[in-house]
């Protein structure tokens, strides 16, 4: 059942505004866009990445959580310094889900450590270096890393705290990398602008320091995947099978080395196009990697990127055996998918999620016959919607401004193009497209609501309309829909299940719909004697004779 | 090994905190605001604070915690709050029509300066707060106290903003519950309703946290104490606060606006304690204890001496808030128990006077470090040192649950992987009793899990 359907999505919108202070609603009536794609695919423009309104009630997080949680994170053996008081280091300790492989009992793990100033008052008023050094040095004592990350907080800012004085200060007194991030939280307008801090740090302190280029053929890096419930290692068994060799992951299951010699690869593989496309172009400029947007979220989507990876490296026996995998792992996909799309076929679901899992996972659904009816993202930009042709339209505002640029040039010693102008044209011309990123709207029906940074107030609006079978988002909205009866699956932690990527994760994602919509317990929210039907007044006991 | 890094090695650490036993105010003041009904909390700093608190709470209660933020930017850092303090006012009574906000500031409003009284002035100039509905404030700076201290400080708020003096007291007592559990409210209320005694507490998160499945969703669930019943504690006749961290303020505080004298407890968590709290609230209203509620003393008491043997010598470590470390280690006293690892985070004095109060001199060898640098590293360090039988903390003590095998009772905040907390209560004598069950529980498990095959019991 799929209850009104038909609803004009120009209405809802009108709906969804009519609540606003009527400045809100101008703000909210950019970034509530019916999607309407021409055959070119030009789709509507919609304002994206731009200011938060204040008690609107956003799922947003900042610009440290970005930096420090999403993307330094999930590094096992860079020991991660909070540089401020004790709550940032306290929730962003060990709640992604970012699983991680040591290679050995000797290997660095700090993940399930939470590293912190601590700073008090005394701190905020006579300033925090001293007791930043001091702690770079108590760190190095005690647990020896290869490198220290200090990240900046919200009040480091703004009592002038220079920590990148002080990491270099401690660079040279301890003989190891310590590189600071100013992310403070009030920077940039959401998690992104943490994301794009996070990775020029990386590029300009970590990224071609390696001299460990791996002798293995087709070396691909994998960037924008953050191994959350053990994508990452799936993908890397998948790739493994293949005959493709993972070098680094930024940042999943990720170490310090394979940062530093991630320049040796030969291809950077994009997931999440919208927390790193620029790392991929900066290391393209200055050592000749070139990239292309992959997407292993999906049994057709992972298919297809194999095969360009596979037709990136131009190898018959590579290409066969992408190929034999292929066939291999869809035989069992698609048998899974036809039992479940008996269930599921024509049900509604609602994204609202990240940067591109909103876009990704619309792939699973639709392998199991549900259409996204909704969609919208939490901190992504304009191309992550309409596609990386608008790249040259979008505006840089102020808070845009704030976030370094990094100029790059080709590097004098490490610059080796992987493949000639003529190369790149020839596959180009064979299909095989380089830097591109389509969008989210573009794969998106003809009349389906794309929401930027949707409000609490407008989710509930929505679900109320169209009583979706399954909503996706994260944990801030996870128990206010459930509890209106509809299943919700979070898409940042799986709900502590998954892996939901490459075949194996399709399928794990297929069942969990199929589980989570099939739910017995569904049906029984209501008593028995409120149930439809049930007579009010009741027959009495009598003696039996 | 999880936390492969923690050697027995205990080096002098001055700036470095590891794994700390405390998290920031504005999560206790978000928490205790939650206990007010049909209050929207709202958080005023950048929208990551909000994110993280939410988050937080969300997955300790696996219960929807909405609360606004101002979302600050970089200007607003530099020129101040204000202006996203008012459109957010505006905004959430607009959307969300709450009876009240409750604001709480942050380590970047702190540092600012932002002044939320005469913000929330300007706001009611300029109509953003509708006629009969309230704002009120607590300055939660994230680099003073802990959690507990926000929670304190917000309970102070609600008295600071809506008591009101009554020149006549009747015969009503307010309870301050402290930093506890939606059910351990309950069973405070139910204990005292058992004693015949009428109570208003504050905040009280029971119906809000702990809301049933019922298919449709109400963004400001049935529980909290009242704006009405708050206005009413001025005219009670007593308070008894719970907690010297977490409610003394408030009680205070009401003591000093409303005359209303009021006496500070211990948490109500194991047997003596709630033997002082059910006296207090015998000798506080005048009432007889009924035999019901002996009856469920008695029960206490009885597993205690049942089981004696398995409690008895049994070292323990255990983190967390002040308040509760307080009554977990009478308890634990009370058993013949070793508690001798306290870690506290949370500073504030006389904790380590009351620690030492409730460890009576039995436990000689207890070490007990509280404030900066009291961390579960330097716990799990004291561990690798000299082993303990038994772990009562917040989830993080999993992991060192799981690479010393040693078995763990979640208590305290957060708690992320279990369910439970939010519904049995830990305090009165039923708490009592599930505490003893859960205790046991967990050393029996850890025996038939390591004893030799020819001594693996049938009957314990």
């Amino acid at each position: 059942m799929s209850p009104r359907k038909e609803i004009d999505a120009n209405e809802i919108k009108e709906q969804l505004l009519k609540g606003y202070p009527s400045k809100v609603a101008r703000k909210r009536s950019q970034q509530i866009v019916v999607n309407a794609k021409d055959e070119a695919l030009n789709v509507p423009e919609i304002k994206a990445n731009t200011r938060t309104t204040p008690g609107i009630i956003t799922q947003r997080g900042c610009t440290y959580a970005g930096c420090k949680g999403v993307v330094l994170g999930p590094t096992r053996d860079i020991l991660n310094l909070t540089h401020g008081p004790i709550g940032c280091g306290f929730y962003s300790w060990l709640t992604r889900r970012n699983q991680t492989r040591p290679v050995s009992d000797e290997d660095h793990n700090f993940m399930t450590y939470c590293f912190s100033t601590d700073m008090q008052e005394n701190e905020i008023i006579f300033g925090g270096e001293k007791k930043l050094a001091e702690a770079i040095r108590e760190a190095h004592r005690v647990f020896k890393p290869k490198a220290i990350g200090v990240f900046a907080t919200c009040p480091v800012g703004l009592i002038g705290d220079d920590i990148h004085t002080v990491a270099k200060q401690m660079s040279e007194e301890l003989g190891i990398n310590v590189f600071g991030f100013s992310c403070e939280g009030y920077k940039g307008v959401s998690q992104s602008a943490g994301h794009h801090i996070a990775n020029n740090q990386l590029f300009k302190h970590v990224i071609g320091r390696g001299e460990k280029p791996s002798e293995e053929k087709f070396r691909i890096n994998l960037l924008g995947e953050y191994n959350i419930g053990g994508d990452a290692f799936i993908i890397d068994d998948l790739l493994k099978r293949c005959g493709i060799h993972l070098g680094a992951t930024f940042s999943g299951n990720s170490s310090y080395e394979g940062f530093e010699n991630a320049h040796h690869s030969d291809l950077n593989c994009v997931m999440c196009h919208r927390s790193i496309n620029y790392v991929a172009d900066m290391i393209e400029e200055k050592y000749g990697v070139p990239w292309i947007k992959v997407n292993f979220i999906g049994a057709e989507a992972t298919a297809k990127s194999l095969r360009k990876i596979a037709q990136y490296f131009e190898d018959e026996a590579l290409t066969k055996r992408v190929e034999e995998v292929i066939a291999e792992e869809m035989e069992a996909v698609e048998a899974v998918q036809r039992e479940i799309r008996a269930r599921c076929e024509g049900k509604l679901a609602m994204l609202f999620v990240g940067g591109s899992r909103a876009h990704h996972y619309q792939e699973l659904f639709n392998e199991i016959g549900m259409k996204t009816i909704a969609a919208g993202y939490e901190f992504a930009h304009r191309d992550d919607y309409e596609g990386r042709k608008v790249l040259p339209t979008i505006k840089i505002d102020a808070d845009s401004r704030n976030i370094e640029e990094l100029t790059v040039t080709a590097d004098p010693k490490e610059y080796r193009p992987r493949k000639t102008e003529e190369q790149i044209e020839a596959l180009e011309a064979s299909g095989l497209e380089f830097k591109g990123y389509e969008g989210m709207m573009p794969t998106m029906e003809n009349g389906t609501l794309v929401v930027d940074d949707i409000s609490q107030y407008e989710s509930e609006k929505l679900i109320e309309i169209f009583k979706p079978a399954i909503f996706c988002a994260g944990i801030k909205e996870k128990y206010a829909v459930q509890k209106t009866g509809t299943p919700m699956l979070q898409l940042h932690s799986y709900d502590y299940g998954g892996p939901f990527a490459a075949f194996q994760g399709a399928l794990t994602f297929y069942r969990t719909v199929d589980r989570m919509i099939s739910a017995r317990i569904w049906s029984q929210i209501k008593p028995p004697w409120k149930m439809a039907g049930q007579p009010t007044l009741e027959a009495e006991f009598v003696h039996a004779e | 090994m999880l936390l492969r890094h923690t050697t027995a090695e205990v080096a002098e650490r001055s700036a470095l905190s590891v794994n700390p036993a405390k998290t920031c105010q504005p999560i206790g003041a978000m928490y205790a605001a939650l206990g007010l009904h049909r209050c929207l909390p709202h958080s005023h700093g950048s929208q990551g604070c909000c994110a993280y608190h939410r988050s937080a709470l969300t997955r300790h209660y696996k219960e929807p915690i909405m609360a606004g933020t101002s979302s600050f930017t970089e200007g607003s850092s530099v020129f101040g709050g204000q202006s996203n303090l008012l459109q957010a006012l505006n905004n959430m009574f607009t959307l969300y029509d709450p009876d009240v906000v409750a604001v709480h500031t942050t380590c970047l409003s702190e540092t600012i300066g932002d002044d939320i009284p005469q913000i929330v002035d300007k706001a009611n100039e300029k109509g953003h707060i509708p006629e009969g509905k309230y704002v009120i404030h607590a300055n939660t700076p994230s680099y003073v106290g802990s959690h507990v201290t926000g929670f304190a400080n917000m309970a102070k708020a609600m008295v600071d903003y809506l008591a009101e003096p009554a020149a006549m007291k009747n015969e009503c007592i307010n309870i301050v519950p402290g930093w506890v559990e939606p059910a351990d409210m309950r069973e405070i209320k139910r204990l005292c309703w058992q004693m015949g005694v009428d109570v208003i507490m504050f905040p009280d998160t029971s119906d809000v946290l702990d809301a049933p499945q019922t298919g449709e969703y109400e963004f400001y669930p049935k529980g909290g104490v009242t704006i009405p019943e708050l206005k009413q504690t001025g005219a009670s006749s007593a308070t008894l606060a719970l907690g010297h961290t977490a409610s003394a303020p408030a009680a205070r505080a009401l003591d000093v606006k409303c005359n209303v004298p009021c006496e500070v407890l211990d948490l109500p968590i194991g047997l003596a304690a709630t033997d002082r709290f059910v006296d207090a609230l015998r000798r506080t209203a005048r009432v007889e204890v009924p035999q019901y509620l002996e009856n469920e003393r008695g029960r206490v008491v009885d597993v205690i001496t049942d089981m004696h043997q398995y409690f008895h010598g049994k070292r323990v470590a255990l983190w967390g808030d002040p308040d509760q470390l307080v009554s977990l280690t009478e308890f634990l006293v009370d058993l013949d128990m070793r508690p001798v690892y306290i870690v506290t985070g949370t500073p504030g004095k006389a904790f380590l006077k009351r620690i030492e109060k409730a460890l009576d001199g039995r436990v000689p060898e207890a070490k007990v470090k509280q404030g900066l640098g009291a961390d579960m590293f330097l716990m799990h360090q004291w561990i690798k040192n000299e082993p303990v039988d038994l772990l009562i903390g917040n989830t993080y003590g999993k992991y060192i649950s799981r690479d010393e095998d040693t078995p763990l009772i979640r208590h305290g905040f957060p708690i992320l992987d279990r369910i439970g907390h939010s519904y049995f209560p830990t305090v009165g004598y039923g708490g009592a009793l599930r505490l003893l069950e859960k205790i046991l529980d967990a050393l029996l498990s850890d025996q038939d899990k390591n004893s030799p095959e020819e001594s693996f019991e049938l009957v314990m």
